[in-house]
């Protein structure tokens, strides 16, 4: 398969504008593409149900979410790793990925994408014939 | 082109961008155990009666997560198993954490190791140990 780094390349550019204009955490992820689609995984512990947003804009996947841990009143924090209460991450998607058909599922802080191909770049399977 | 300058003006503040993103990301030196700081990424954070510690673990089985406490340290481990990727697939991106995983925190001294309370949401572990009630000031009476 020829083009794979452009099946799902990061847009780095876009990143960098939005975290300038807010800063964000950027969620680990794996990207698996098999024959009719790409699965992505990304973990966005501490995110509520409520506060993930999942955005196709054209060809531009967005994922977004808001860290909810719900502190106790009054609590001074003493040790901090996770600072930014803020995850981000933009993707651009090829074209032989059906963005409308996108369908996320989202348990203990994992969310599972799962983008189709699209028809026309389903694989097929060309009978030879001999004659 | 001729007058633009050698080094335009917000050169050095993207330089200093730069450098606390790569601050940010790598976290000073490296620890012993190869990663910055380890898996998984914890917040400790304490109130009057309680001190609360955060860890960031997500997509594990709750059964799975063990929570220990042993003289005055707190160990939170357990395994990760994430979803292999099926026959003939290509994996373009690989990042998240997989595998088993050990983190000590220290408590302070006036934790009570029987009141604790763990409780997992949203992919977040959260181990609230209780302080024990602060020493009452005391009058002493002089015979």
């Amino acid at each position: 398969m020829t083009g794979k780094e452009t099946i799902m390349s990061e847009q780095a550019s876009k990143r960098e504008e939005a975290g300038r204009a807010e800063e964000a955490l950027l969620p680990p992820v794996d990207v698996v593409e098999d024959a009719h689609g790409i699965t992505l995984y990304a973990d966005l512990p501490g995110v509520a149900k409520d506060g993930l947003e999942v955005r196709v804009e054209g060809d531009t996947l967005i994922l977004e979410g808001a860290l909810d841990l719900a502190l106790p009143e009054g609590m001074e924090a003493s040790h901090v790793e996770v600072g930014i209460p803020r995850y981000r991450r933009v993707f651009t998607l090829s074209r032989e990925l059906d963005s409308g058909k996108v369908s996320a599922d989202y348990r203990h802080g994992v969310l599972k994408l799962r983008i189709p191909k699209a028809e026309h770049a389903q694989p097929r399977r060309v009978e030879v014939r001999v004659d | 082109m001729l007058y633009r300058s050698f080094f335009p003006r917000d050169l050095f503040a993207d330089i200093e961008r730069m450098q606390r993103e790569l601050d940010r990301n790598l976290g000073g030196a490296p620890s012993i155990r190869g990663g910055t700081r380890g898996y998984p990424a914890m917040n400790v954070g304490t109130t009057a009666r309680s001190v609360d510690v955060y860890a960031f673990a997500p997509g594990m089985d709750p059964d799975s997560l063990e929570v220990q406490i042993e003289k005055g340290m707190l160990a939170i481990s357990g395994e990760r198993k994430n979803e292999p990727a099926g026959q003939g697939a290509t994996v373009h991106i690989d990042e998240r954490f997989g595998g088993r995983f050990r983190r000590v925190v220290s408590l302070p001294d006036d934790v009570d190791a029987n009141a604790v309370t763990a409780t997992y949401r949203d992919g977040v572990l959260h181990v609230c140990v209780a302080r024990k009630e602060p020493a009452q000031a005391r009058r002493i009476p002089i015979q």
